[in-house]
């Protein structure tokens, strides 16, 4: 197996990020004070990928044998990883001070679960796509942990990975099913089954299991009782990257095994299943939401609706689905990113401390917060001027397209739910007087301040232009 | 009836029987050594399907190592509660058996119902050749190049994970 060089410049992107973790691991190795050079390296380190990706968007090509695939979606989910990591790198580097997890490896394993990600989304064989769920899955079980002395992390940690390793096997055994049915682990000779006369029930046993083993990777309806407990007792910015590029991870890789059914003659086959997991999840997500006291545990009933929405596109199997999903995944990553990096400022080190009632008055104390923090509720809810709004027209559209009219509705209805909560919070925050909560101490931070006004933005610029990024994911 | 066919009778009802037994005893030490027959056991499948090189690694690993590791544990934790982990709850007890019927039964349909696809049929030197060490590894640094160079950095998060958790110091 030859490279050439236009392959190297192809796959620089994991080229960088390996090499990366390697310099990474030996400066960590050689230096006692290396936590703060280890921060800039990861955030630039993840800047330049993400613009290079971006860049070389157009190479569209297959190495490594037809192992993976790069430019085109690949290089957008690359972008997407990358840009949601260096904005968790910003994120994190006042508050592992506060959450008292000040170490180098907390960034090595950053950079890995990245690795882990993109080696995942530009799988075209399912020996990659499993290695790269592995190491993505294993760094953020230890990431989740990495709170020590926190009883309610090492529960999040745990359980994660009980729950976790249980699915995993779900996936293996599905890939083993499939490959028994067709003889090959590589993507496309798999679906070239598909087009012939009789597809053996092996086939669809497999796929069923792999579907169900991705449904608890991005927290839809009846696999989620992991989300609440991890995402509450995760450190906050950790919990930003599982339910941001973790779940838009996940997304590609049921993407990768989706859009060889667009072109088939059957592309509706997992449709129903789709439809009934889709929703399940949107209207479950939205009404205990309704109940939740906590924000971290609300943000993440929202995840499980938002994981709802999404599934609509694949619901769809068409290619506005598609683009759809892909442009809903960047929108909902900055938001959660920015949702998220505001609530690792306000929270405190006590249990207590992430409640609704503690965010009581924040207009007051911190107007620049408070909009920020009212900016991302009012785009998670879907709001028109903003990004999330275009993610969920996009697939409600791909869906009336397919002639899937019911499950539009439905969304449409579990999204006017959803809105309860989310405005709940900017009512909480501009309505209310703090009374308790006052002396709930928010942490000054120029570097999460960037972060969450770099999220900011992208949701604006996505919100004003969604066409044009449509177009340019539907071009490939 | 060819010798591999009751070689394969005779490793499959083994691995039948004694993965039972591993769940139904009620001392956790005979269980795991139940268990590692059902691995020796599972490594004369792999030798009937020419796969040498596996069954090896399956003795070695699983059999050896990582069963060794089990009875350690057992022995240090001395899991006396989890005798009674069903008394105290026939509900999930039930429940356990229902869920395990259904999927006996649904995989036994799909063996009935499915076709599975007869693969390539190949001459008896080449498969043998290919549970060889060499041919594996040729494999491995050329067509499998990429999840071999991938599988490094998952061993080399794993390793960091594992020290983070078990061996950082706090001050």
């Amino acid at each position: 197996m030859n490279l050439t060089s236009t392959d190297y410049l192809n796959i620089l992107p994991l080229l960088l990020v390996g090499a990366g973790i390697l310099i990474s691991l030996t400066v960590e190795m050689y230096s006692k004070k290396s936590v703060g050079f280890l921060s800039w390296f990861s955030f630039l380190l993840h800047l330049l990928v993400a613009y290079y990706s971006l860049y070389t968007v157009n190479n569209v090509s297959s190495v490594f044998g037809g192992m993976m695939g790069t430019g085109g979606t690949v290089n957008i989910f690359y972008f997407i990883f990358n840009f949601g990591a260096a904005i968790v790198a910003l994120l994190s580097m006042d508050y592992i001070k506060k959450a008292e997890i000040y170490f180098g490896e907390y960034y090595i394993l950053l950079q890995s679960a990245v690795l882990g990600m993109m080696l995942m989304a530009s799988a075209t064989d399912l020996v990659m796509v499993f290695i790269g769920l592995e190491l993505m899955s294993i760094c953020f079980y230890v990431l989740a942990g990495f709170q020590r002395k926190n009883v309610r992390s090492n529960e999040a940690s745990l359980k994660y990975f009980l729950l976790g390793s249980f699915t995993t096997g779900f996936i293996v055994y599905g890939m083993a099913l499939i490959y028994g049915a067709s003889g090959s682990l590589n993507i496309q000779s798999i679906f070239s089954m598909l087009s012939a006369e009789s597809t053996p029930i092996l086939f669809y046993v497999g796929t069923l299991l792999f579907i169900i083993g991705f449904c608890f990777k991005i927290a839809a309806f009846p696999f989620h009782m992991w989300v609440p407990d991890v995402y509450q007792g995760a450190p906050t910015s950790v919990t930003a990257m599982m339910s941001t590029i973790g779940k838009a991870a996940a997304f590609s890789a049921l993407l990768l095994i989706m859009l060889p059914l667009i072109g088939s003659k059957n592309p509706q086959t997992f449709t129903p299943l789709f439809t009934v997991l889709s929703a399940a999840s949107m209207i479950f997500g939205s009404i205990v939401a309704l109940a939740q006291t906590d924000i971290k545990r609300m943000l993440a009933y929202s995840s499980i609706a938002h994981a709802g929405y999404m599934l609509i596109g694949l619901a769809a199997a068409n290619d506005t689905g598609a683009s759809g999903i892909v442009f809903y995944l960047a929108a909902y990553a900055f938001m959660n990113l920015g949702a998220f990096g505001i609530v690792s400022l306000i929270e405190g080190n006590g249990d207590t401390e992430g409640t609704i009632e503690s965010y009581a008055g924040l207009s007051d104390r911190n107007p620049l917060l408070a909009g920020l923090l009212a900016l991302f509720m009012f785009t998670l809810s879907g709001l028109p001027p903003f990004a999330g709004f275009f993610g969920k027209y996009y697939v409600f559209i791909a869906s009336l397209e397919a002639g899937n009219v019911w499950i539009a509705v439905l969304g449409a209805l579990s999204s006017a739910i959803s809105a309860y909560f989310y405005l709940r919070i900017i009512v909480v925050m501009y309505f209310r007087k703090s009374d308790v909560a006052s002396d709930n101490i928010i942490t000054e931070s120029h570097t999460s301040l960037l972060g969450i006004v770099i999220s900011a933005i992208l949701v604006i610029m996505m919100g004003l232009t969604p066409g044009s990024i449509v177009r340019l994911i539907n071009s490939f | 009836m060819s010798l591999e066919t009751i070689l394969f009778y005779f490793f499959a009802s083994i691995c039948a029987v004694t993965s039972v037994l591993v769940v139904v005893r009620r001392e956790p030490v005979f269980s795991a050594l139940f268990l590692v027959l059902n691995f020796a056991s599972l490594a004369g499948i792999y030798v009937t399907l020419y796969a040498q090189f596996i069954a090896v690694v399956q003795v070695i690993v699983y059999a050896g190592a990582i069963m060794v590791l089990f009875l350690f544990v057992i022995m240090l934790l001395r899991p006396e509660k989890e005798k009674s982990i069903f008394s105290g709850n026939p509900t999930l007890q039930k429940l356990s058996i229902g869920v395990g019927v259904l999927v006996f039964f649904q995989l036994i349909y799909i063996i009935i119902a499915g076709t599975i696809s007869s693969g390539k049929s190949v001459a008896a030197e080449q498969r043998i050749r290919t549970g060889e060490v060499e041919f594996i590894g040729r494999e491995l640094i050329t067509n499998y190049l990429l999840p071999f160079e991938s599988i490094a950095f998952l061993l080399l998060a794993a390793t960091i994970g594992a020290l983070v958790i078990s061996k950082k110091k706090f001050e």
